[in-house]
């Protein structure tokens, strides 16, 4: 196969609007929270659970996979940064700091 | 390592360890050659991931002929000429376009899979069915949904999956000897896919005894052609 011809295809593959993208949540043991681990290319959920597999848990990363439509995630706004999240600079008492840990605890 | 063929005395045991390393061997050297080729970097990965799975397999089966011959399973692998390969000849076959690739893997994964799944005597053979089920287990899923899509897909993706299932199908007689069983995972798939069932009719076969394509040469040729030009080469 040509790289002429492997190219022409790749680009119509990911210019194909029934590729959607899908991002990955992985769950490496039990009692972890899933953590986003990328996103893959995938015409639907049964084969974007197969991509993410075979591209987010090669090396025995794994014990549960979610995929998600990337389009069914609802992002915040860079431009709200300020009033979503500067506020939260002046509560330092939010942090669990002010408290003396009685040594009997032990590790926490 | 010598570079010469070796020349094997081959028992029904050894036969048949060969057998199953030897269609591990070429089916997965042939899905490595997806690699840099595949239309998508996830199917570049998925088929990477089944081709090790197969090498995986088939290295486990060769040491386990190497403790019945004395050889090594490089030298098993890599000094043999192709009348002493004993796979089915629908490994060995040129991947064609990616229809004919995955029609292939389902159609040899699910013979694959119903084989493992018999039940062994032999304690090494059973540990690599143990590991090697759950492997054809993936391979099928991935392999099946795939040909689902392909079939039930465009005009040009069904034509290309039923070309390719009508030209696999005369190869399919030497990948199982439980037919009916393999049908009844089979059928239902083609039927999801939309693809029309070939009868079955004359059957190719002499990969067993020896008697390959011409594409098995070429194959052995781009696998062997380091370690016999470099014996004892390592990474």
């Amino acid at each position: 196969m040509g790289r002429e011809t492997r190219g022409r295809r790749q680009g119509r593959v990911m210019a194909d609007p029934a590729t959607r993208l899908w991002e990955v949540f992985v769950r490496a043991r039990n009692g972890l929270a899933h953590r986003h681990a990328g996103s893959v290319h995938a015409a639907d959920a049964e084969m974007a659970l197969q991509a993410a597999r075979d591209v987010y848990t090669r090396r025995g990363e794994g014990l549960s996979i979610w995929v998600v439509p990337s389009a069914a995630i609802v992002a915040s706004d860079p431009t709200d940064k300020e009033s979503l999240f500067e506020p939260t600079g002046s509560k330092i008492y939010r942090h669990p700091t002010f408290y003396e840990v009685p040594d009997e605890v032990g590790n926490m | 390592m010598p570079t010469t063929s070796i020349a094997l005395n081959e028992t029904a045991a050894v036969r048949r360890l060969l057998s199953l390393a030897d269609d591990a061997l070429v089916l997965g050297h042939r899905t490595s050659e997806w690699t840099g080729h595949a239309p998508l970097l996830e199917e570049e990965l998925a088929l990477a991931n089944i081709a090790l799975d197969l090498i995986g397999q088939a290295r486990l089966l060769y040491q386990a002929a190497g403790e019945l011959t004395g050889h090594s399973e490089d030298e098993l692998a890599y000094l043999r000429d192709p009348p002493a390969f004993r796979n089915a000849l629908i490994m060995e076959l040129p991947n064609g376009d990616f229809a004919f690739t995955i029609a292939r893997l389902f159609l040899v994964s699910v013979a694959s899979d119903q084989n493992w799944r018999r039940g062994f005597d032999d304690p090494t053979l059973s540990a690599v069915a143990e590991k090697a089920k759950k492997e054809t287990t993936y391979h099928i899923r991935h392999a099946a949904e795939w040909l689902i899509r392909l079939g039930d897909g465009t005009e040009e993706s069904h034509r290309r999956a039923r070309n390719a299932i009508d030209a696999l199908w005369p190869f399919t007689g030497e990948i199982t000897e439980q037919r009916a069983a393999w049908l009844q995972v089979v059928t239902p798939v083609l039927h999801r896919a939309t693809l029309r069932q070939p009868e079955d009719g004359w059957m190719q076969s002499g990969g067993r005894a020896g008697r390959h394509t011409e594409h098995l040469g070429h194959l052995l040729a781009e696998m062997q052609i380091l370690p016999r030009t470099y014996p004892g080469a390592i990474w």
